[in-house]
């Protein structure tokens, strides 16, 4: 029971949230960008880092999300932010649960394969129908309703973008920490520790990972629709798998399974793709990569791992009982 | 020490003193341009393209830019996936107060940007990105570069006209710059009395396809032309490469296509294979007016003589000269976005291209199209030969106001 009590550094990541958008108005679509890559990895640790998906194609849900919002409001049928959200997470969780419905039979390599696959036929599908969703070029110029009927959205200086975004990965956080410490939760877990020994006690593993996967995509299609409306722009390339390869990376680098992995994950990994860009605008490549490398070899468990074995091995020892 | 050496010597601190007083009040105005474009990712071989074009006008003009000095900030807009490219925009104009943004490579770039463009009110000069209705989108936009209108439109009359064809198949790469090209080519062809007999999507831009199966079945329908865009790189040579070894030729077709399947840089890697073929491009890097063979001089002399500048470098060079053009207009006021555009607005020039201007009513390049033919010259090495020029080719997509270039509701 003392897992999920509320600790006080968890206040941490929202106040540094809120400082940061008093500190650098100049970088809030910056930020913006770094909250979306937050919820996505969040979405993905649920189904990776809990329940043991293995899955390389998240980004047919983020996909679906943006598209959802994005196709709403360029043809100017719905273009209220918050349900707009909504219904980018009952569509890609609708997406989610079908094709979890036929994914989740296999395992391993077979299932990465598969989810690859069925990003890279929506993505086909919405390069056909490019008259309706715009293609390679995209949508443009998305009109978005004013947050409440009075915060508008401004191109220029992101600001409330920014605390939209905020206040939605709060919201989608706080649901995701009740989830993964319910008991239902910790059977994801157990599920990804033993499957044999969850189905030898009865529980109905089939049934839970699909129904984890459906959340996780909702959540993605969550990330995809506030993309969607932060940049006020969507094209092919939120079904690329450009975008899913990166969120997995961010949160192998921040460390799976563990709550505040995609936070620390996309901090690091964005904070140093934009401040190397900005400074060596062909060559930051480089930089990355060896952080990647380096993070590969020494800290297999991520930031958060290396974190913690640090703190075993010097920090304070606990009185003996 | 004599009087006679102090004073000299005085008279020497006096005038440096003087000297230095007259530099600082003659500074040059220091004017800041953002520069977007994808240093990294599929598109990243275009960017320094632009970028030595960019350099070479600034050592080559240096006496019409004065009393200005230019400073570029680059900014690397990677994957074309248009958030990137939007958050330099707001970066460069928020954070490095930049005067005038340009650059935009991909098409989806210079869209996703277009409302930050219009929210921060300075000249956007776009100096590749070719779908035709970017410009509609923001009225800060001036673009010096292209669209695939003007040049598979006019494609599309001569094949009629000039080639004399009575069928054609299209190939195109399956995105916007490749549909375009096709809707063009055929709307041109269809109304000079040909018929399009088939359209074939040959994959994606960023991967080069095996073009044989595309190829084959344009062989067994027999058309007279044979219509192709893929994106200028690898995949024009793999054209080239595959309609020879088919004997399409031979089999009695014409390849023909937009200047992107025969980019200058790659020309003369494709052998005997690509003699004879027939294109239609607003710029190669043999066209004969002396602001080219200047350019074309200047190009070798400083990158080598192997390297080759093409229609990105140009439309780069172009690019910049509109800005220098802008700066002396406004008389240094180049932040006025407004007043920047308005300058430009009908403006005229030699480039390396041939006469071009910016077309008042869109903002989008006037310029002369060349039917070319590959030729293989004396000093054994390919050329182009241009068979016919059209002068002051606008683009027909919003010209005609079709499709997405049709006025909204």
């Amino acid at each position: 029971m003392r897992r999920h009590r509320l600790r006080w550094w968890e206040a941490l990541p929202w106040i540094a949230g809120l400082a940061f958008y008093f500190a650098f108005p100049d970088y809030l679509g910056f930020g913006c960008d770094l909250l979306v890559t937050i919820l996505f990895a969040l979405s993905l640790d649920l189904a990776l880092g809990y329940a043991g998906i293995i899955t390389l194609g998240h980004g047919a849900f983020f996909g679906v999300g943006a598209y959802t919002v994005g196709m709403l409001a360029s043809y100017n049928i719905w273009t209220e932010p918050i349900t707009g959200l909504l219904l980018a997470a009952a569509v890609a969780g609708v997406i989610g649960f079908l094709s979890g419905l036929v994914l989740l039979r296999t395992t391993g390599l077979t299932l990465l394969m598969l989810t690859l696959c069925t990003m890279t036929l929506l993505y086909e599908a919405a390069n056909m129908a490019a008259a309706y969703t715009g293609g390679f070029d995209g949508l443009p110029s998305l009109p978005i309703s004013p947050v409440f009927g009075v915060f508008e959205f401004n191109p220029l200086y992101a600001d409330t973008q920014y605390l939209f975004a905020l206040g939605v990965i709060l919201v989608c956080f706080i649901f995701v920490r009740i989830l993964v410490y319910s008991p239902f939760g910790q059977s994801l877990t157990g599920i990804r520790e033993n499957v044999l020994r969850m189905h030898a006690i009865g529980s109905p593993v089939r049934r839970r990972l699909i129904v984890c996967y459906t959340i996780s995509a909702a959540l993605a299609g969550v990330a995809g629709g506030l993309s969607a409306q932060t940049t006020a722009f969507v094209n092919l390339a939120v079904l690329g798998l450009d975008r899913s390869a990166t969120v997995l990376i961010v949160l192998i680098l921040g460390g799976y399974g563990r709550l505040y992995g995609a936070f620390i994950g996309a901090v690091v990994y964005l904070a140093l793709e934009h401040f190397l860009a900005q400074i060596y605008p062909a060559a930051w490549q480089l930089g990355l990569g060896i952080v990647l490398v380096l993070i590969a070899l020494f800290a297999r468990n991520g930031i958060l791992g290396l974190g913690e074995t640090l703190w075993q091995r010097f920090g304070p020892r606990r009185a003996a009982p | 020490m004599s009087r006679h050496t102090i004073a000299v010597i005085a008279a020497a601190g006096a005038m440096a003193i003087a000297a230095g007083g007259a530099t600082s009040q003659a500074q040059a105005q220091d004017v800041k341009i953002g520069l977007i474009l994808p240093y990294t990712g599929p598109g990243a071989e275009l960017s320094p393209e632009m970028d030595k074009a960019i350099d070479l006008y600034q050592k080559l003009n240096a006496a019409q830019i004065k009393p200005y000095k230019l400073t570029i900030i680059k900014r690397d807009s990677k994957a074309p996936n248009g958030a990137a490219a939007k958050i330099d925009a707001q970066e460069l104009l928020t954070q490095e107060k930049v005067d005038v943004l340009a650059g935009w490579i991909y098409s989806p770039d210079a869209i996703a940007s277009a409302p930050v463009v219009t929210a921060g009110k300075r000249l956007g000069v776009i100096m590749n990105a070719g779908t035709a209705f970017i410009t509609n989108l923001s009225p800060y936009y001036v673009r010096t570069s292209f669209t695939l209108w003007q040049s598979s439109y006019v494609m599309g009359e001569e094949a009629a006209k000039y080639l004399h064809a009575k069928t054609a198949v299209v190939a195109y790469t399956d995105y916007p710059p490749g549909k375009d090209a096709l809707n063009a080519f055929k709307y041109a062809f269809e109304h000079n009395g040909g018929k399009v007999i088939d359209a074939i999507p040959a994959g994606g831009p960023e991967a080069t396809p095996d073009f044989t199966p595309f190829f084959q079945r344009v062989k067994d329908e027999h058309p007279n032309v044979l219509f192709v865009f893929v994106p200028a790189g690898d995949q024009a040579t793999a054209v080239v490469k595959t309609f020879a070894a088919l004997g399409m030729k031979a089999a009695g077709t014409q390849l023909i296509g937009t200047g992107d399947i025969v980019p200058d840089d790659l020309l003369q890697g494709m052998g005997e294979s690509a003699v004879g073929l027939i294109t239609v491009h607003h710029y190669n890097a043999d066209l004969d007016n002396p602001q080219n063979k200047a350019f074309v001089a200047a190009w070798k002399k400083a990158y080598g003589p192997d390297s080759t500048p093409n229609f990105t470098s140009v439309g780069a060079w172009d690019g910049i000269a509109a800005i220098n053009h802008a700066l002396h207009a406004t008389k240094g006021k180049i932040d006025d976005g407004a007043a920047a555009v308005k300058s430009l607005e009908g403006w005229k020039f030699n480039s390396p291209q041939g006469p071009i201007e910016i077309d008042p009513h869109t903002r989008d390049i006037v310029m002369n199209e060349y039917l070319d033919q590959v030729v293989k010259g004396s000093d054994g090495k390919l050329h182009e030969k241009v068979l016919a020029t059209f002068h002051n080719v606008k683009d027909q997509c919003k010209e005609l106001a079709i499709g997405p270039c049709a006025p909204k509701k």
